[in-house]
């Protein structure tokens, strides 16, 4: 294509060199959309962080830190912190984290932590970056491991004194874990 | 001299522009100097000075609607652009639409970073400084919020609101940013490098997991919304733009893009953004918005006060690329008549169409219909209601009808 054109003009060198131009450019742009070239083109500014933690917890709970808690713990800590907004058995209207339980497939599906997550880790990463709404990022690694926990047990899905940590928490199997399509 | 093109008195663009040059060739207005006598105040004495930044006249003072707030936090919840005064396609940025979840943050440029990470070869951070250097890209794209039009949903009986109120969580700017292509080449993808997950520095730290061969198509590092640095509501100084995806993966006040083998199964891309269907089962990343379309005038609540022609106006769109037709009828999907599409942006951006309508105290049900260039056709709201479980609201795009009465009355019905 190029080179048709290039010879319908070439008594007219500004016009070849122009389109010569416009070939480069999109033959680049083309190689930045498949992640070749675009190193090549840009400043390449970014530098190695001096301090960087990983705050993106993933079912495989490798972002998990280390440190651990019980729902029979994280009750005092949900009921100071936690249920003037959720309520005190995780069912304030509105905000619920508990109930709805075998609702899902029904005329009234009910969306709770315990009737429609998929995975626990979800939990945690939720309760440590966005909770207490008021005070995020306020809580210990223990003190969210613990209230994991315990929003876990209002649901049934644990018991009050099992422990979560980096290692059982990952392994807990939400009631709802297949209940979706994934699309992408 | 006009001619009808669908029932209830849809017509033909061209021939009533024709008609219209021809009474003005008439001769039938000539502008004249009024005496000064007559003269408002405006003209004979001298108006304000320059100012720093513009305001709109106080007589077209216009504001977003909807402001709802959650009740345990101002912050959290979402205010509408107000669709029915607005015209063109472009949302100005005082307007555009919001969805926060712990409020806006007031975040200073230079304490803030995004770091890129995870599957890479290299992890990098980026000062803003950093970003403004690189080249960048700019394009009319449109947001619309996943739940955008839920009214229209939940509610029984045909809520009697503006089409703001009801379809108002979508907006269209200019956008202009940083490829982020060319930040994840430089950091290098791994084998396993499947997805990214960006993540917030707002109070919420919002996160949300997107597909990579969605991440290196066209999704940006915002900068510039409308010519101008991002407004804080929108995630200044910096925000992911994925166009054509449902807004909450555009993910504002962007500080780290996390690149992994999975997705991370965030609480909004789980608990909330999935579409329940009636066996029980929820599509997850379900990010491409539908093709949908919308008559913005004649509209909800406003009353036809005259007789005669209106410009029947609205705006489509849709998130798998451009708009190619929209329909409109006069009355209630019986016939339809096409529209003339005008805007210059027509790749997931929003298009505007118009069409001439005569009426003449005749009662009707507007209504539109767009086709987007993938051969999508924007479903009746019967259907879509149909495609997932009634308590679900994301990802709506079912026809929005409005009942013309005798009395000119326009209302939301479903239809």
């Amino acid at each position: 294509m190029f080179t048709r054109n290039c010879l319908v003009v070439n008594h007219l060198g500004r016009v070849c060199l122009a389109l010569l131009v416009t070939f480069v450019v999109n033959q680049a742009h083309a190689g930045n959309n498949q992640g070749n070239l675009g190193v090549h083109l840009t400043p390449a500014l970014g530098q190695t962080p001096n301090l960087h933690i990983d705050n993106i917890v993933s079912p495989d709970g490798l972002a998990l830190p280390d440190g651990s808690g019980s729902a029979a713990e994280g009750k005092t800590l949900y009921i100071s912190a936690c249920a003037s907004c959720h309520g005190m058995s995780g069912m304030q209207p509105g905000n619920e984290v508990a109930g709805g339980k075998g609702s899902i497939g029904t005329d009234s599906p009910f969306k709770t932590v315990g009737s429609y997550w998929p995975y626990a880790t979800t939990l945690y990463d939720y309760i440590a970056r966005a909770m207490p709404y008021d005070k995020q990022k306020s809580l210990t690694v223990d003190e969210t491991y613990a209230i994991t926990a315990y929003v876990l047990e209002l649901n049934q899905i644990i018991k009050k004194d099992d422990v979560m940590d980096k290692h059982t928490l990952p392994k807990v199997v939400m009631p709802n874990a297949d209940g979706f399509n994934e699309l992408n | 001299m006009t001619e009808h093109v669908a029932g209830n008195g849809l017509l033909n663009r061209r021939g009533l522009l024709k008609a219209t040059g021809a009474g003005l060739a008439g001769g039938v207005l000539m502008p004249v100097m009024a005496p000064v006598s007559a003269a408002e105040d405006w003209m004979t004495t001298s108006g304000a000075p320059m100012d720093e930044y513009g305001a709109p006249s106080k007589h077209a003072r216009l504001k977003r609607v909807n402001i709802g707030a959650h009740p345990y936090g101002s912050g959290a919840g979402s205010s509408s652009t107000p669709l029915e005064k607005l015209n063109g396609t472009i949302t100005p940025n005082s307007l555009h639409f919001e969805r926060h979840h712990s409020g806006i943050p007031d975040i200073d440029p230079a304490r803030h970073t995004l770091t890129i990470y995870g599957e890479t070869n290299k992890k990098l951070q980026f000062s803003y400084e950093d970003l403004l250097a690189y080249p960048m890209e700019t394009h009319t794209y449109f947001l619309e919020c996943s739940g955008n039009s839920y009214s229209n949903v939940i509610f029984p009986e045909a809520a009697d609101k503006t089409v703001g109120e009801l379809n108002g969580l979508v907006s269209c700017s200019e956008w202009t940013g940083v490829p982020l292509h060319y930040l994840l080449d430089e950091a290098g993808l791994n084998s396993n490098a499947n997805w990214i997950v960006g993540e917030g520095a707002d109070a919420a730290g919002l996160t949300r997991s997107i597909p990579m061969k969605i991440a290196t198509k066209n999704v940006m590092i915002a900068l510039f919304q409308n010519g101008e640095p991002l407004r804080p509501a929108q995630g200044y100084p910096m925000r992911l733009f994925v166009p054509g995806s449902e807004g909450n993966v555009s993910v504002k006040w962007l500080q780290n893009i996390k690149v992994q083998k999975t997705a991370a199964y965030t609480k909004d891309e789980t608990s909330k953004y999935s579409d329940l269907h009636v066996d029980g089962k929820a599509d997850m990343f379900s990010l491409e918005m539908g093709v949908k379309s919308l008559i913005t005038s004649p509209s909800g609540k406003m009353k036809l006060n005259r007789k005669g022609v209106y410009e029947v106006s609205g705006l489509a769109w849709s998130g798998a690329g451009g708009i190619n037709q929209v329909e409109v009828s006069a009355d209630g999907g019986n016939s339809w008549a096409t529209a003339a599409l005008q805007s210059e942006h027509r790749n997931l951006s929003l298009m505007r169409f118009r069409i001439p309508w005569r009426w003449e105290g005749q009662p009707a049900v507007l209504q539109s219909r767009a086709t987007d260039d993938k051969g999508n056709v924007q479903p009746t709201r019967a259907a879509a209601l149909a495609k997932y479980s009634k308590s679900n609201i994301y990802h709506y795009n079912g026809t929005q009808s409005w009942q013309v009465t005798q009395a000119g009355v326009v209302k939301n019905v479903y239809a």
